[in-house]
Parts: structure tokens; sequence; C-alpha cells
């Protein structure tokens, strides 16, 4: 009898995530709309793949050895998926995170064992980005992945995502996937290029509240070294009431409970359906909808108003 | 005539306006016109001819650099909104 092989670490089931049809959604038979379902990933977020290969990419080239301590600025997902990576590998990771993200995003990481350090909330994740950088130029022993510049983030995507979802299906048309750091659509849009070259890769992009730009000038402004805008066919920026009733309507009529981003991604990827005859849409929809719970805009009046001081993806 | 909105970093530029009217019939146009009237604005928005490099320009809620940058039609009624390139990702 063959022995069965078995997974010895939960980062061997990162990745291989479900993609699903969502004929309920889509606006037309002769559109078929597809969701693939990271909130299934062992940490709940497509971020365990980045998590993964980025501390694997890391420890091969050596720049990550025994002794040194993990630093991120994130503002939940990364976090999270570096708190289980770096668990496993024996590391202690600190989170720069900002101080307004959801308490669920906040108990999670000290759970998995991360500390926790806070940036000013009304600076976003430019703020934890900036702060970030300060304290790991103060400590040697500090390692920082930084999702933002890191290669393998892309990449993981280009391996995993993109090459999962181009080995799922035959035609892909629209690939959706909302905007972040860029790895999903940098990585996996390339490979689903490679595979079908007239694929369109479709960003949904937040409209962040006043409240969370308060960056004193266009200066400090960041665009992620890793996003090459220019390799993208269309950028769609959608409001976090927008976002919200995506998600609303994904988890009516397909019973998938998705985060905010996965709204966002639903909300655009319905106006680029509509916009074909026929075709496939794929859409990446990054976390499920359980970090979300304590957050007001479920039952707020003003969905906007409700979401305004916080960055949701 | 086409409404602009303007991110608070840009504020102090136009004397507090949230949202201003502009006329032109493409991105590069209504900028102009937003120029013509706020000249400081001019140094923030362009640089060398081209939007600088952390602005991103929206037109129906698309971004400008995805249709025909500062050539994109802008038609009467549509909405523009100007932002800061921001650091995104969970």
């Amino acid at each position: 009898m063959e022995a069965r092989t078995l997974p010895a670490s939960l980062l061997d089931l990162v990745g291989s995530t479900p993609l699903v049809e969502l004929p309920r959604l889509s606006p037309k038979p002769s559109v078929r709309l597809y969701a693939k379902l990271e909130g299934q990933n062992p940490s709940g977020s497509i971020k365990d793949r980045v998590a993964k290969a980025m501390l694997e990419a890391a420890e091969s080239s050596a720049e990550l050895e025994p002794g040194r301590r993990l630093l991120e600025p994130t503002s939940g997902n990364t976090g999270i998926a570096l708190a289980l990576a770096a668990k496993l590998h024996g590391y202690q990771l600190t989170c720069v995170v900002p101080a307004n993200v959801t308490a669920e995003r906040r108990r999670l990481l000290e759970l998995y064992g991360a500390k926790i350090v806070d940036s000013p909330g009304e600076e976003g994740s430019n703020g934890a980005v900036r702060l970030a950088l300060e304290l790991a130029a103060a400590d040697s022993t500090y390692f920082v992945p930084f999702q933002y510049a890191n290669e393998a983030n892309p990449r993981a995507h280009y391996d995993g995502t993109g090459a999962e979802i181009a080995a799922a299906l035959d035609r892909v048309d629209v690939l959706v996937a909302g905007l972040g750091t860029g790895g999903t659509l940098m990585g996996a849009g390339e490979r689903l290029r490679e595979a079908f070259p007239d694929v369109v890769i479709a960003a949904a992009e937040p409209l962040p509240g006043d409240e969370v730009m308060g960056l004193r000038s266009l200066e400090d402004g960041y665009v992620p070294p890793i996003l090459d805008v220019s390799k993208l066919d269309r950028k769609l920026l959608v409001t976090n009431a927008e976002a919200v009733a995506g998600l609303r309507l994904l988890l009516e009529r397909e019973g998938v409970l998705g985060g905010v981003s996965s709204g966002a991604v639903i909300h655009a990827a319905l106006r680029l359906a509509g916009e074909l005859d026929e075709g496939v849409v794929v859409c990446v929809l990054a976390d499920g909808g359980w970090k979300y719970l304590s957050a007001d805009f479920w039952d707020a009046a003003d969905v906007e108003r409700s979401m305004e001081r916080s960055v949701w993806w | 005539m086409a409404a602009v909105r303007i991110p608070p970093t840009l504020r102090a530029e136009v004397g507090g306006a949230r949202e201003l009217q502009a006329d032109g019939d493409t991105v590069a146009e209504v900028i102009d016109d937003l120029v013509d009237r706020y000249p400081p604005l001019g140094a923030q928005l362009l640089q060398d001819g081209e939007l600088a490099p952390f602005v991103n320009v929206y037109v129906g809620g698309e971004d400008v650099r995805m249709r025909d940058g500062l050539d994109t039609e802008v038609r009467s009624g549509d909405h523009l909104i100007l932002l800061p390139a921001m650091a995104g990702g969970s």
C-alpha cells in the first residue's frame, strides 16, 4: 500500500484555493463570472502566499538567519500571514499598524504572537511604511520583508494565484483584483497574459476618505516599487459604500462572505462584465468578511461616513 | 463644465474648496482651466507637461493613465477626481 503524504506544516496548505463560478451575480448568461476564494488560505487571506514566499526567499538568500527579528508595516492581513509564517519558521515578528485598524485584526495579530507598534491612524498605510523604515534603520537586528518592494510578492502570484487560474480555465478575458501593493495584479496578471494574451488586467482601487489622506503634500505620495501601472489595462476607483454594496450582493446572491476589498472587486467586475457581450471574468477575493464584523458599516445609515476614517484595503 | 474633486492636500492652493467646476473637453484642458485660476496648482499637478508621478486623475471613476492620459475626453457633467498616490495593501 502506498503511504499517504500528509502536510507537515500549515504552510504546505497555502494556495491551491477554490475557484467557484458566480452565476447568480453575472449580468448575463454569456458572461461567466468566477471567484478565487483566497480567504480559504490558512490564516484567512491571500497574504499567506506572499508571507510564505517572502520568508522562503529571504532564508534561501541568507538575508534572514536565526537571531534576526521580522518587522513589517501592515494594517492586517500581511501581518497575520507573516505572524503565522514567522512562528513556523521560528522568528519573532513586530507589525507597524495604523492605530485605527479593526479590533479583530489587532487581536488576531496578538494571538498569533506578533508584537504591535501603532502608527498614526490618519496617516494610513503611508504612515506605517514610514515608521517601519525608521525603526529598521535604527536597529539592524530587524529584517523587513517589505511587501511593497519585495519581488517575492508578485512572484508568489505568478507561480501561484495566476498559474492556478490559468490551469483551471480555458479562457480568461478579464482579471479583477484589489490594488494594494500591486502584487496580485502584477504577478497573476503577467502569468495570465502569457496564457491569454488579450486578457484585460483590471484593478479595483479604494477611494480613501479625506481623513486618511493626511499627507502634507503630494510629495508624500507613494507608489509601491513592485507596482508598474503601465501593466494595468483598467484602474477603477471604488468608493467604500460601493464596496460594501458589492460584498452584500455577493453574500445575498452567492452566499460568499467576502471582505471589503472583495466587495470592491465584485463592484468593478460587474461594471466590466456589463461592457462584455460574452466572456470570462475572474475575481480575486482576497479575504473573507470575518475580520470586519466589528466594523460600523453593517448598520450605518451613512455607510461612506462610517468608513472614512480607515483604510480598508 | 465638469466637477473636479480636490483632495485635502491641494485645498490650500484653491482657497479651501473641496470641489470646483472647470471647463474643458479633455483632462489637459480642465487642468489648464484650473491652473489659470489657481496658478500654484500647476507645479503640483504637472511635471514636464505630463501628470506628476504622485498625482492620479480619474474621469468617471477610471484612472486616465489607463485611458488616454491628459488627452482623455471629458464630457459635460463628468466628475473628475484628483488623488495623491497612496500606499495600499493590508
